[in-house]
This record gives C-alpha cells, sequence and structure tokens, in this order.
C-alpha cells in the first residue's frame, strides 16, 4: 500500500494527467517550461499563479520561424524595441514572470506588460535579430507572442482619447466648481440671500462654466456642426443646442439680475455626455486603416538583376513585367512571377491561410507578399504593382466594403424621430407660457430651456456606451477583441454563420495521419531524423513520436528533404520515387522515407483541427444558426472537414470573388451573416459579411477587415459573442425603455414649469446612475 | 460676507490643482494600464539593471 504521490494535474500546465504518463508533466514542453522556471529560482510563480480554467492552458507549443524584423524598430542609441499581444495572461502572475525573465537578460532594457491592453513592450541593447530569443523565451513558457506596429494601431484613437479625457477634466472641474456656488445659491433662496451675493454667484459661475462650455463643448459642437452642415441631424445637435441654449439663457439671467442660472445643468450635463463617450471610444479599442496596414506587409525594395549581371535595388513599384529579381532565403516576394532558378519552399499563408510550405522549382508561380523560405530564388516578373493577386484581393476587399450599405447604430436609427419631438415639445411650451399662460418671455424661454434639458438624451449617450464597455470588458477577458464600434449591436442581429475551413476550423499545421499500415520502426527513424528539422511537416512527425532521440548527422538540403548517410527523407523526389499519380492525393502534404534495404515509407499528414469544431458547429445548430462551409481548397479535403465537424452545405474551390458572391447573394435573400475566417483569401469576404470574426493568428490583412479577432485554439469564441451580443441588446432595450420612460416623467413636470435647477440635476444623475448600474450587471455575470 | 472672497478663491485654487494634477497624469501616461498598477504592488520589483556595465 501506499500514498500516490503522483499529481493528478501536469505541474506546469494544469492539464490532467493521462494513466499512462510516467512524469509529473503532461509533455516535453511543460517539462522544459517548469525547468527554466526553476533554474530562475521562481518557482513562487507556481503558489501565485491563479489559474483561470476557462483559458487556453498555458502548455508550450511549437511555433512556425515568424519574421518579426518588420516589427523591430533600431534606434541610434544602440537599442532596438518591439510591441507584441501576449496570449495566456491568465493573472498578474503572469505578468510578473514574463517581466522577470526577461528583464534578467543582460541585454534587455525593458520589459513591461500593460497589463490592460495585455502587450508587452521590449526595449533590448543590440541588434534587432535578438528579438527572436528573447519571444522564444516567453513562448517557451506557453503564452503566445503576435507583433504589432503600435504606432499604426492606435495613434488616431489614442489622440482622440486623450484629448476627450481633457474635455473630462475640465467639465468635471467646472461641474464641481459650479455645484459649490449652486448650493449656496439655493441655500440662498429659503436664508434670503442678498441680490449682490447672488449676482456674485452668478457672475462666477458664468466665470467658469462659458470657458469650460467652449473648450469640453468641442467634441459635441463640431460633430453637430458638421451634421447640420450636410443637412443631416445626429444626437449630438439636441446635446449642442440644449447646452449651448442653457448657458445662453443663463448669461442673459446674470446681467438681468435675474433669480435663475442654469450653468450647473448645463456643465454637468456636458460632464455626463463626456463620461460616455470616453466609455463609447474605448470600447471600440482598436481600429485599424487597411490600406496603410497593407503596406507593412509589403516589401521596401527589390534586388533586380540588370542587363550586365549586376544587381540593384529599386522599389517595387519600379519592377516590370519581364524584369528578374533575386529573392533571399526569409524574404517576401515583391511581385508575381515565375521561378526562373531556384529551389525553395514557399510560405503562402498570407494569401490562403495554409501554413504548410510548398515547395517550388524552376517555372513554378510565385505570388506577391509569398515569403520564400529556404533557398534564393530568381524570379521572373510577371505582374508588379497594383496588378499582383495581392493587389487585387485588396482591391476586392475594398469594393466589399464600400458596397456595404453602412450599419447605423441603434442611437443614431432613433435620433430621426427623437430629436424632432424635443424641438417640438420645447418651442410648444414656450409658445404656451408666452401667448396663453400671458407670462413674460424670459419666463417662457426658461421654461422651454429646462424642457430642453431635461430631455437631453443623457441616458441615450450613455446607456449604449455603457453596455458596450460592460460587455466588451467581458469578451476582452475571453480573449476577443472588438474592432469595430458596431460589432455587438450586428452580431445580436445574425441569423447564419459562415466558416472557412484552412486556419479557421481547422488550426492550419498539419497533423501526421494515422495509418494502420504503417512500419512503426520506420515512423521512430523517421521522428528521429526530422527533430533536427524546423520545416512545419518534419515538426508534426517529430511530434507524433516526441520520446524519439534526434538523429546525429542529418543534412539538410532546401526544398527537398534530409539526409542521414544513406536514409533520406523528405518529398517523393528527393528518395528517387517517380510521381506515379496513385498513392493519395498530389495535393495532400506528404513526405516519405527511405532506408537501405526495406521498401520506402508514405507519411501523409492532415490538417489539425481546432479542438472544439464540432462542438461549437453543433451549438450553432442547435441555438438556430445554420453553419456552412466556404473554403478555397479541394472538395474532397473540404467534404472531409464538413462531415467532420457535423456541417451538410459545403462549397469547395470557392477563390476570393466567388466567396464575395456567395456572401452577397445571402445577404440579397435578406440573410445577416456572421463569416469567420482567417487568410488573405477570405478578407475580401470578411469585409463583405455582415459581421466578421479572425483568429488573432490570421493574416495581418484578415484581422484588419474582421470586425471582432479572438485569440487562442478554440472556437468557443464564436459561441461566447453571440451570446454575450444577445445579452447586450437585451440590456440597451431596458436601459433604452427606461430614459424613454424618464423622459414620459420629466418632461411633463418641465413643461407645466416645475423642474428647478437642483431638481433637473437631482433627475439628471439618477437616470445616468441607473442606466450604468443596469449596464454593469452584464460584465459582473458569469459566462454560461 | 467677506470669507466668501477668500473661501471662492481658495476652492477655485484647489479644484484648479486638481485639474493641473490630472492632466499632469493623463499626459504622462499613468492612464494607459489600469489594471496593472494594481497587481505589480503585489509582487516584488525586477532587479534594477545596473546601466555601466553593459
Amino acid at each position: 500500500m501506499g500514498i500516490d504521490l503522483q499529481p493528478i494535474q501536469c505541474r506546469h500546465c494544469g492539464a490532467p494527467l493521462g494513466a499512462d504518463l510516467t512524469g509529473p508533466f503532461c509533455g516535453d514542453g511543460c517539462a522544459r517550461a517548469y525547468g527554466l522556471i526553476e533554474e530562475a529560482g521562481l518557482s513562487l510563480f507556481y503558489d501565485r499563479f491563479a489559474r483561470d480554467p476557462a483559458a487556453r492552458p498555458l502548455r508550450p507549443e511549437q511555433r512556425p520561424a515568424r519574421d518579426l524584423s518588420l516589427n523591430i524598430t533600431c534606434r541610434d542609441d544602440g537599442t532596438a524595441s518591439l510591441d507584441l499581444m501576449v496570449d495566456g495572461l491568465q493573472c498578474a502572475a503572469c505578468g510578473w514572470l514574463i517581466e522577470i525573465l526577461l528583464t534578467r537578460r543582460p541585454e534587455v532594457v525593458t520589459a513591461r506588460i500593460n497589463h490592460s491592453t495585455r502587450r508587452l513592450r521590449l526595449v533590448w541593447r543590440g541588434v534587432a535579430e535578438q528579438g527572436a530569443a528573447l519571444v522564444e523565451l516567453v513562448e517557451a513558457l506557453g503564452f503566445r507572442l503576435t507583433p504589432f506596429d503600435p504606432a499604426r494601431l492606435d495613434a488616431a484613437v489614442n489622440a482622440e482619447l486623450r484629448d476627450l479625457m481633457r474635455c473630462l477634466a475640465v467639465a468635471g472641474f467646472a461641474a464641481a466648481n459650479i455645484m459649490l456656488l449652486s448650493v449656496s445659491v439655493w441655500a440662498g433662496h429659503s436664508t434670503g440671500m442678498g441680490q449682490a451675493t447672488r449676482d456674485l454667484m452668478h457672475w462666477l459661475s458664468a466665470l467658469i462654466a462659458l470657458p469650460a462650455i467652449l473648450y469640453a463643448g468641442r467634441p459635441f459642437f463640431r460633430s453637430a456642426w458638421a451634421a447640420v452642415r450636410h443637412g443631416r441631424t445626429n444626437m449630438d445637435v439636441p446635446i449642442s443646442i440644449g447646452v449651448v441654449a442653457a448657458a445662453g439663457m443663463s448669461l442673459s439671467e446674470t446681467l438681468r439680475h435675474g433669480p435663475y442660472a442654469y450653468f450647473d445643468s448645463a456643465v454637468t450635463l456636458l460632464f455626463f455626455l463626456l463620461v460616455g463617450r470616453v466609455l463609447d471610444l474605448r470600447a471600440r479599442g482598436r481600429t485599424r486603416e487597411a490600406a496603410a496596414h497593407l503596406l507593412s506587409l509589403g516589401v521596401a525594395g527589390a534586388t533586380r538583376l540588370t542587363g550586365d549581371g549586376r544587381t540593384e535595388t529599386v522599389a517595387l513599384s519600379a519592377l516590370r513585367p519581364g524584369d528578374h529579381i533575386l529573392v533571399a532565403a526569409g524574404e517576401r516576394i515583391g511581385a508575381d512571377g515565375r521561378v526562373a532558378s531556384g529551389i525553395s519552399d514557399i510560405d503562402a499563408s498570407l494569401l490562403t491561410g495554409e501554413s504548410v510550405p510548398v515547395p517550388v522549382e524552376a517555372g513554378g508561380p510565385v505570388f506577391a507578399g509569398q515569403l520564400n523560405l529556404s533557398a534564393p530564388l530568381t524570379i521572373a516578373v510577371t505582374a508588379a504593382g497594383d496588378d499582383t493577386l495581392l493587389a487585387e484581393i485588396v482591391r476586392l476587399m475594398e469594393a466589399a466594403e464600400s458596397g456595404q450599405v453602412r450599419y447605423r447604430r441603434l442611437a443614431d436609427r432613433l435620433i430621426p424621430y427623437y430629436t424632432p419631438v424635443v424641438h417640438l415639445a420645447a418651442l410648444a411650451t414656450y409658445l404656451y407660457w408666452w401667448l396663453s399662460a400671458g407670462e413674460v418671455w424670459q419666463v417662457a424661454l426658461l421654461r422651454a430651456v429646462s424642457v430642453l434639458i431635461i430631455t437631453c438624451p443623457c441616458a441615450l449617450g450613455l446607456a449604449i456606451p455603457a453596455v458596450q464597455v460592460a460587455a466588451s470588458g467581458r469578451l476582452f477577458r475571453r480573449g476577443i477583441l472588438l474592432k469595430s464600434a458596431t460589432a455587438l449591436e450586428k452580431l445580436a442581429e445574425i441569423d447564419q454563420v459562415v466558416f472557412d475551413k484552412t486556419g479557421t476550423l481547422t488550426t492550419g499545421s498539419p497533423e501526421l495521419r494515422l495509418d494502420p499500415d504503417r512500419d512503426e520502426e520506420m515512423l521512430l527513424i523517421a521522428a528521429g531524423i526530422a527533430k533536427t528539422s524546423r520545416h512545419p511537416l518534419s515538426r508534426a512527425l517529430a511530434a507524433a513520436r516526441p520520446d524519439v532521440a534526434a538523429h546525429a548527422g542529418v543534412r539538410e538540403v532546401p526544398g527537398r528533404g534530409l539526409a542521414a548517410g544513406a536514409i533520406r527523407l523528405g518529398a517523393r523526389a528527393w528518395i528517387g520515387l517517380l510521381d506515379d499519380g496513385v498513392t493519395g492525393g498530389a495535393a495532400e502534404p506528404e513526405m516519405w522515407l527511405s532506408v537501405p534495404g526495406r521498401p520506402s515509407q508514405r507519411f501523409a499528414f492532415s490538417e489539425a483541427s481546432r479542438p472544439d469544431s464540432a462542438e461549437t458547429v453543433a451549438w450553432l445548430r442547435g441555438a438556430g444558426y445554420p453553419v456552412s462551409l466556404l473554403s478555397g481548397d479541394r472538395p474532397a479535403a473540404v467534404a472531409a472537414m464538413a462531415a467532420r465537424c457535423g456541417i451538410e452545405d459545403w462549397r469547395a474551390g470557392a477563390d476570393p470573388a466567388a466567396k464575395v458572391e456567395v456572401l452577397s447573394a445571402r445577404k440579397a435573400e435578406g440573410h445577416r451573416v456572421l463569416m469567420v475566417g482567417d487568410g488573405l483569401n477570405d478578407a475580401p469576404a470578411l469585409a463583405a459579411a455582415d459581421v466578421s470574426m479572425s483568429p488573432a493568428n490570421a493574416a495581418d490583412i484578415a484581422q484588419t477587415a474582421a470586425d471582432v479577432v479572438f485569440q487562442g485554439e478554440s472556437l468557443s469564441a464564436v459561441r461566447e459573442i453571440l451570446s454575450v451580443a444577445k445579452k447586450a441588446r437585451a440590456v440597451i432595450r431596458e436601459n433604452l425603455a427606461f430614459a424613454v420612460f424618464y423622459n414620459l416623467a420629466a418632461v411633463p413636470l418641465a413643461v407645466i414649469g416645475w423642474v428647478t435647477p437642483p431638481l433637473a440635476a437631482a433627475l439628471m444623475s439618477s437616470s445616468s446612475l441607473i442606466v450604468v448600474l443596469n449596464a454593469v450587471r452584464l460584465a459582473g455575470r458569469k459566462a454560461s | 460676507m467677506t470669507s466668501l472672497l477668500l473661501l471662492i478663491p481658495c476652492a477655485l485654487l484647489l479644484g484648479g490643482a486638481g485639474l493641473a494634477a490630472f492632466l499632469w497624469a493623463l499626459r504622462s501616461g499613468q492612464f494607459d494600464d489600469l489594471d496593472g498598477a494594481a497587481s505589480r504592488i503585489l509582487f516584488d520589483d525586477p532587479p534594477q539593471k545596473e546601466k555601466h556595465h553593459v
């Protein structure tokens, strides 16, 4: 007997361990990560680590090498910097671990994680190439890093947000101080404050309020003026009129030594509305400009061969069909063309989402944006600049985007009905008091202004942003980023879901297919040889038998295969087999192993599907969303994946234009479609769909086109976001219903002249508070 | 009522100081990471870099 000391969870990632595993870890990656942390003396991390069961486990994975050079900035003082998005941060301890491990490296100057945005800023002393090692160090712990360009990403939004925050500060300062003065005036009404003192208070209020309104009201005035000039109306028009009318009215009261001034209401109103604006902008998060972003995908220039055999560096725009360009290993190809000489592997993931490199040799077609992986190539250009496939896809995307009727936000749809009613009510109030009730025109105007103020769409301005902040905050914790402000509203109206296959339903990386006839010994040999290579197929092979030791003396020939003595592993031609056209489909990724004295062994690979593809599809169908699969891949592969996930409606061989066509046809039938896709070939379809989602490891251009970007392996993000969107819609409706009810109750009071400044302030604050509290409920609720 | 002449400028000055402090904090990026500061305090600082030997 004895107590079982074996931990039931992996010591690093916390995944439950199978009975057949002997060690305390679920795999090599976790063991290495644990070792790394132990060695650094940071095992304290595991005590402080608050695991989030809903998050992706912190399991290190082999990831293909990426080109970070575009995102690394080198400065004159010998330092280089890189900004990364971090996936896998589960608690504060994770950030601490990353920061401390990186900071201990001698070359690192700063490593700082922004916990709000989950970004890592890394500055080190030395050359740009050192960045890859630092990124690998963090990824070895199980986190995933995605580089981004901060300047392009949020410069515009940040500038706007800072301006709004300054306005908010000024409005807050003015509101607090004027309220102080107003309270003494109200108190003075009952205790007999002298007229001179009251005037002094009013003048002081005016002195604070008028500059503050001029400064803090700019965002509203600008937008209102732009709308009015174009003959339209938006929410800022009644706001601006209300604020200006209140301030002007109060100024005239002050000039005439009158008893009432509305400065406090005007400024407090501005303050609350600015709170709404700031929340709105924060919720909107990051938006990117598609065209500008594409520039970062392109290469800076190309190396052209001149007639006399020399080389020159020219701009991409200077390339002409017929030119010959040199593309070094690791460089992106700058134009469409054919390989003139050289043999290499091409990473086409930017265009197709397919991460298995395609071997190319003389005569093979290549396209702009593809990455040349293993050996230099000479390419004969057939199309350059605006004629390339890349440029064509971007054009399609832009056309799809501009062709889409711009979705009008709920608030904007209500305004055309709301504004005239408010203004008519104010006018009617004025006319009634002036003409029928026989009051002097000043008193009549005062009552009309109080109607305007009380009906100002404070709840409208705050109700929707507050809900969006709560919802997007909750989604953000699950690694789902809302890029477009209207995504949530649109998602709630979706009635169909369309998936792309490669990279969306699948992870895009290959997986060794099970084969009962395979010789296990051959697999062990192959795995040992494959361990030395970073080619994705080799990695998949090595991952199938992780315990095998690496084979010694392996030589790698780019684009062909691996050799260890007389043993060869690689493409069919590499081991001397002719293409018999029988064994499997030629388009299916495969590797061959030849060992002297034995029959050659074929290893076939298939795409690994995301762990919960089938489950997500089943849930979507259960929830009443028809699901379809739209892929550019071969019919056999698409049919197999559709069957595996339980999708009945699928279409294969769809190019970007065909995908857009399918989506447009469905929209024409009156459906609202959510498209989930990841490749550059999906970008036009993503832009054409009503709402679109893209995984965080997708092509940049697809992320740019998508409304929503989600991190992690799991497709459950689709599920989560659809249910949050529905709940958010319900809360927004509650808030609007409340706002309408509030106005229905308060306006009559204002019309009959019962609403005094303190009452107006109290009503306004309480309505805003209720609306915000209702929204917060959404953030607090547990995920379903 | 003369106390008003002292108290009102006092209130405005204090409020103004608060406003200036907020604008300064905004400018120096203290609102960029609202969640980080709360958790960072729970952990030891990473060791300070000795700049001279780099």
